[in-house]
């Protein structure tokens, strides 16, 4: 589904990404983890088409095409979706218009009428009854004094609600308290499928005990250096990452 | 012949229809006189450093209207509230249109300048209000006192409040050829009475308009008034707006000007605060484009203890539009424990627009507490790409973060259909359908 080969992407004339190859498969779940400062982020941004990082080679692919050239709108309509480590807060507008619009640009992207009131209603109503979101939650505006909790879960209602195909979650464990934890992971683990796929940036190795990742991969200096099962992720909670730095001083 | 002259030849004709006997007159000749001696005010004066007058006074400007000219309401409906009822005065190419109209004489008296400068039954309130707070040696607002003839008349007696807003338009129809309006009028507001206007100028022609208008607001102790101006006129229209708000103990006014179109907008907004607990409010929405230029000159006069101004001016410039902020708040000695706040924030969507924003703060009081804060920034590329990777365009997401940066100033509209009305005027003015009413 998607394919990543030999990335390199920078900010300001400084490479961050230094050629990543990554292939994610409809249906699995991949975690990417590794310190501060390795580049998660920058991956997350790059493929949901930030163009404040340059790519500067090699190419990502979704379904088999190039993305180089295609706007971050366009992503979304396509099936990417980024749940942001600091969602933006947006004064004056609901969360249900913020999500009636945007499901709107998308259906007009493919030719698609408006989608009618009614179904637009039972939709949110569902998605947010997935996340233990109050209905009251949906007239605020969107993030606007919402705590770390209810930005992050938030941000997976707006995942439910844009059905992607791949779903890149970036940090959307830190802030979380156990509870707000396990409500999002529960609703991310009901929305994953056979024909969809995850990404999971993480700094810790506590999500993971509720989405279980099929691969983990560590990055470090804008590159994967390891990879393996769910089983690494045990490892680096418990050897750390400093074993990381000495591996590449070598 | 120069405007200035050819405004200063047509005052002999205008005396000729208006009764020279009226105690008013003598203050129209003492305002003509100022306005002979100063003239339009030039880039050389400070107040006036980013808003030159020089284009408009080389255009012809017919002083008076020709004839009287007519509209039928289905064609103007659109420039009014409609969506609630109102009380309206409302003006065409300077004269007042009953036809239009809907005044009242019910326990208020909301009608007409005309008729309370010349019915003895108003001498009382105009000897005690007209031009008591509007300036005697500005130059504009002098040229307009001393063609004060016609406008907004609006008196709510003590513990009054009129049953719905009241809404003053003022049309220009362009059967001149270019026409300057001189719209005047007197807002009193008694003793814990309250009132709520929507003021307007449209033009509804490409030919020229100017409009120098002279507005004074009275509020005594403990009235309430709201008052808002849209200021969304033709390309070819330019608006000198002079108000002067007088406010008596624990007074609350609030002043909202949402600028989104015009030519040359300048606003003289001026706040004397004669009493004290007096709360005043300004709060401005702009948003430019083109060639246009608004330009806030405020005041706040602070000269009794324990009051609060509070300054809210939000500006989006795009294009080649050019937006000034001055922002002047004065605290006398004896203005202790005043609270004043200004800010004014700004967004230049383009690289040919600017912005010049100055505080002006003259503080002799030592117990106070004043703050100002001016920014000018560019929309948020991080904001914007999260909206970008929600599906939402570009042009979408920017209209979005524009709206929601000038979001607490239309959270302070009290009449809802007004705030609906200014966000889609919004929408309209940034080119953007988002799907829902903003």
């Amino acid at each position: 589904m998607l394919k990543i080969k030999d990335l390199h992407a920078s900010v300001d004339d400084k490479e961050i990404l230094r050629g990543i190859n990554l292939e994610v498969k409809a249906g699995e779940v991949h975690a990417i983890m590794g310190p501060n400062g390795s580049g998660k982020s920058t991956l997350a941004s790059v493929i949901a088409g930030n163009e404040r990082f340059e790519v500067t080679q090699g190419s990502i692919e979704l379904s088999g095409e190039d993305l180089e050239e295609v706007s971050p709108e366009e992503r979304a309509h396509k099936g990417v979706f980024l749940s942001f480590q600091y969602p933006v807060e947006i004064p004056g507008v609901s969360v249900t218009n913020f999500m009636k619009t945007a499901i709107n640009e998308s259906r007009k992207a493919k030719g698609l009428e408006d989608m009618p009131a009614k179904d637009m209603l039972k939709l949110i109503r569902e998605k947010s009854e997935l996340l233990e979101i109050d209905r009251k939650f949906l007239s605020r505006s969107l993030n606007e004094g919402f705590s770390g909790g209810e930005k992050k879960r938030n941000e997976i209602f707006q995942m439910a609600m844009l059905e992607p195909k791949i779903a890149i979650l970036d940090e959307t464990d830190s802030g979380l308290d156990i509870d707000a934890l396990r409500i999002v992971a529960s609703g991310v683990n009901k929305l994953k499928s056979k024909d969809n796929a995850v990404i999971l940036i993480t700094h810790y190795q506590r999500l993971l005990e509720y989405i279980v990742p099929d691969f983990v991969h560590v990055l470090h200096n804008g590159k994967i250096v390891k990879s393996g099962g769910k089983e690494l992720a045990l490892e680096l909670e418990e050897k750390g990452y400093d074993w990381l730095k000495q591996e590449t001083a070598v | 012949m120069d405007l200035k002259d050819k405004l200063i030849s047509s005052f002999m004709a205008f005396e000729n229809n208006v009764d020279v006997e009226h105690p008013v007159h003598d203050v129209r000749m003492a305002a003509i006189k100022n306005f002979e001696e100063k003239g339009f005010p030039s880039k050389k004066e400070e107040a006036w450093k980013y808003t030159s007058l020089n284009s408009l006074q080389k255009i012809d400007f017919s002083i008076f209207p020709r004839e009287e000219n007519t509209l039928e309401y289905k064609d103007v409906k659109k420039y009014f509230l409609h969506e609630i009822d109102s009380y309206k005065i409302v003006f065409v190419d300077g004269i007042y249109s009953s036809y239009l109209s809907e005044t009242t004489h019910d326990g208020v008296d909301i009608c007409l300048m005309s008729a309370a400068l010349t019915k003895p039954m108003y001498k009382p309130v105009i000897d005690v209000y007209f031009n008591k707070v509007a300036s005697k040696d500005e130059s504009l607002t002098t040229l307009n006192t001393a063609f004060s003839r016609e406008g907004a008349y609006i008196y709510i007696p003590k513990n009054k409040m009129p049953k719905k807003p009241i809404e003053i338009i003022h049309f220009a129809t362009g059967n001149e050829a270019s026409i300057l309006l001189q719209p005047r009028s007197l807002v009193v507001v008694e003793e814990n009475a309250e009132v709520q206007i929507i003021e307007r100028h449209q033009s509804l022609t490409s030919n020229d308009t100017l409009t120098n208008a002279v507005t004074e607001i009275f509020a005594a102790k403990s009235a309430i008034v709201d008052f808002y101006k849209i200021q969304n006129d033709a390309a070819t229209a330019s608006l000198i707006d002079n108000t002067y708000v007088d406010q008596k103990d624990k007074s609350v006014v609030n002043v909202h000007t949402f600028s989104f179109g015009g030519k040359l907008t300048r606003n003289n907004l001026n706040f004397y605060q004669n009493g004290e607990y007096i709360d005043s409010t300004m709060n401005g929405v702009t948003i430019l484009g083109e060639k246009q230029h608004v330009d806030h000159y405020t005041l706040v006069h602070h000269m009794q203890p324990n009051c609060e101004s509070h300054q809210d001016y939000k500006g989006i410039y795009g294009d080649s539009s050019i937006g000034v902020f001055n922002g002047k708040i004065i605290v006398d000695k004896i203005a202790q424990k005043t609270n004043a706040f200004q800010k004014n924030n700004n967004i230049l969507i383009s690289d040919k627009a600017s912005i010049n924003s100055k505080p002006q703060l003259e503080i002799f009081a030592d117990d106070v507490k004043c703050s100002h804060g001016c920014t000018i920034g560019q929309l948020d590329e991080d904001a914007l790409f999260y909206l970008q990777s929600r599906g939402i365009p570009k042009k979408e997401a920017r209209a979005l973060l524009m709206y929601a940066f000038a979001n607490n100033v239309l959270e302070s509209v009290r009449i809802p259909e007004l705030k609906t009305r200014i966000n889609k005027l919004i929408a309209k003015k940034l080119g953007v359908n988002l799907g829902f009413d903003l």
